[in-house]
């Protein structure tokens, strides 16, 4: 577990922020990474794997490793560790493979194989 | 930031704002060539100097010294006139018939089509795959990703906390961790012990470096806040059926066994160029045995194997920050000289320093990555482990395909669809090599690596659509 360190650390002279992570805020501040958000608040998984279903949690935090894919504000497979959290983005975990998304206003979505 | 940018053409661009990329960029800059760094993070630095303009840590002891000497290369680039493109990713690079490349970038979900005459990858170090049995476990996260939380958030673990590995950062981020009032309870240290002796033959120009009395210290502060326990053969991260780590059970080199509780695991086994776009690119590579990596070939100015493509810093062969810094600059001052902007002799002039420092900065390297090679059992995995991350290809695959003929890696895509991920082979091409060498009884330059194609980065339909496709099309873009 990652707590910020209060003895040493005064990241709040940047702007709070809270965002949606799979429905329930979540709190930043100006300046992270959804990933690093994410890990900061020990959200655990945040995506399923298209080849098992098993959870993974970002990893690398560099760009590299790709287990920190998620959906932001609709957009699926967004690597979380190199996106700014932006205040009241809503960000979903990514399920398996991506969806084709054929027309979202009316949420129709067709399995892409 | 990048709509005044597309309009120009640059004399160079530089690939990450490192220590190689921000040295060469200020450099260019300085010389009165127009320049821009692309990178992926909002702000200049690398991973080295992550967030160094905009740290949360205001006791600077806590980073130390060598982490804030990164300011010193942002301000001069800062005064330099050199463009940051931040937050903007390389997809494609295509060197064109006549002069010069052209470079597909995307940023914030938008494509653009930079030019330049010449390019230089500054794309540094990743770390190396730590393929250990749980290690896609959540809970599990390498050394330099704590580290990025670390230097950009200012978050350090505060519950059952376990590093393991080997190399100089398990111990740099273990002292930053006491120093920031955070808690590790373990440090499992996988440094095969016999390499002390083969080591031992470096020892001279170890004791003449810098690296002495830093990493001396260094290891007497971690000692007295954190049980070291040496000489471990394995470990692995285990828990329920593919839930978070909850402990981590490791054997020592005489097979006694143990195992502690664990909330977050954190892992790491050295770094490793980054060799995607000079793989792409189709730069000619090696294989560098000490460091157990492949590097791409580059001469004494950094030139890689095509005229216009220079590679510097650790994504041409592990040598740290401060010999970044100096290939950047040599980089620099050849790029500068073939597009005329320095003669032979103010280049060579120049250079001399640089070389001096370039030196100093090697010196005493050879020595921990003897020591700190990591282990067989670290690097080539068996059984159930996986290999590939993205695919969930384990080692016991990989095995059997070779045993039925399949001879390369690029072959095993076919195979097993290894290396075929969106990582695009970062997290297993190593390991994948390693082990079809060792099961075809083959040397590393004889299995090769993954032939990697642009785009070297995942991107949506849309920003492939929105690309210009035809030459007029593209001047029109160039032009707008």
């Amino acid at each position: 577990m990652f707590c910020i360190s209060t003895e040493a650390a005064r990241p709040f002279g940047k702007a709070a922020l809270s965002f949606e992570f799979e429905g329930e805020p979540v709190a930043a501040f100006e300046g992270q990474t959804v990933a690093q958000a994410l890990v900061a608040a020990n959200r655990g998984a945040c995506r399923t794997m298209p080849v098992s279903g098993s959870a993974r949690a970002p990893y690398c935090l560099m760009g590299v490793c790709f287990d920190c894919l998620v959906t932001i504000d609709g957009r699926q497979n967004q690597q979380a560790c190199l996106a700014p959290v932006r205040a009241d983005m809503r960000v979903t975990m990514q399920r398996g493979e991506r969806l084709l998304d054929i027309d979202i206003d009316d949420e129709k979505e067709v399995r892409h194989d | 930031m990048i709509e005044d940018a597309i309009t120009a053409r640059y004399d160079t661009l530089i690939v990450g704002a490192g220590p190689a990329g921000l040295t060469a960029a200020a450099s260019l800059a300085e010389k009165g060539l127009r320049v821009a760094v692309i990178d992926e993070q909002v702000a200049p630095g690398g991973q080295i100097y992550r967030a160094v303009g905009a740290s949360p840590l205001p006791e600077r002891s806590i980073l130390g010294d060598d982490y804030w000497h990164g300011e010193t290369l942002v301000r001069r680039f800062a005064r330099s006139g050199a463009t940051l493109l931040a937050q903007t990713t390389v997809w494609q690079v295509d060197r064109l018939e006549q002069d010069g490349l052209r470079v597909a970038v995307s940023c914030a979900g938008e494509t653009r089509l930079l030019f330049a005459s010449q390019l230089l990858l500054a794309t540094g170090a990743q770390e190396r795959p730590v393929p250990v049995p749980g290690w896609t476990r959540p809970g599990v996260m390498t050394v330099g990703a704590a580290q990025v939380l670390l230097k950009t958030t200012g978050a350090v673990p505060q519950s059952a906390t376990v590093l393991a590995g080997c190399g100089p950062l398990l111990w740099l981020y273990a002292a930053q961790v006491l120093r920031a009032g955070g808690r590790i309870d373990a440090l499992l240290d996988t440094t095969p012990r016999l390499q002390k002796r083969s080591a031992a033959r470096h020892l001279f120009d170890f004791l003449r470096s810098d690296y002495l009395l830093k990493g001396l210290s260094l290891m007497a502060e971690v000692r007295r806040g954190v049980k070291v326990i040496a000489g471990v053969a394995s470990f692995a991260a285990t828990g329920g059926v593919d839930g978070p780590a909850t402990a981590v059970e490791y054997t020592l080199q005489d097979r006694t066994r143990g195992h502690l509780p664990v909330d977050t695991l954190l892992i790491h086994q050295g770094v490793v160029p980054n060799v995607n776009l000079s793989n792409a690119l189709g730069c000619t590579h090696e294989w560098n045995e000490r460091q157990c990596c492949w590097q791409p070939v580059v001469d004494e100015w950094l030139q890689s194997s095509h005229a216009d493509v220079f590679i510097a810093g650790d994504g041409c062969g592990i040598g740290g920050a401060r010999a970044a810094e100096a290939q950047g600059e040599l980089a620099a001052l050849q790029i500068a000289h073939r597009a005329g902007g320095c003669s032979a002799a103010q280049r060579d002039a120049a250079a001399g320093d640089v070389r001096r420092a370039l030196t100093r900065a090697l010196r005493g390297r050879a020595f921990f990555e003897t020591l700190y090679r990591p282990s067989d059992a670290m690097r080539i995995p068996a059984g159930d482990t996986l290999v590939c991350r993205c695919e969930e290809v384990s080692a016991q695959q990989v095995v059997d395909a070779a045993r039925v003929g399949c001879s390369g890696p690029n072959q095993l895509k076919a195979f097993l669809r290894c290396g075929m991920g969106p990582c695009q082979g970062r997290l297993c091409g190593i390991t994948v090599g390693e082990l079809l060498a060792r099961e075809n009884g083959l040397a590393m330059h004889e299995v090769g690596y993954y032939t990697l194609r642009f785009p070297t980065k995942p991107l949506s339909l849309a920003e492939i659509a929105a690309l210009p496709s035809t030459e007029a099309g593209e001047r029109a873009v160039v032009t707008a």
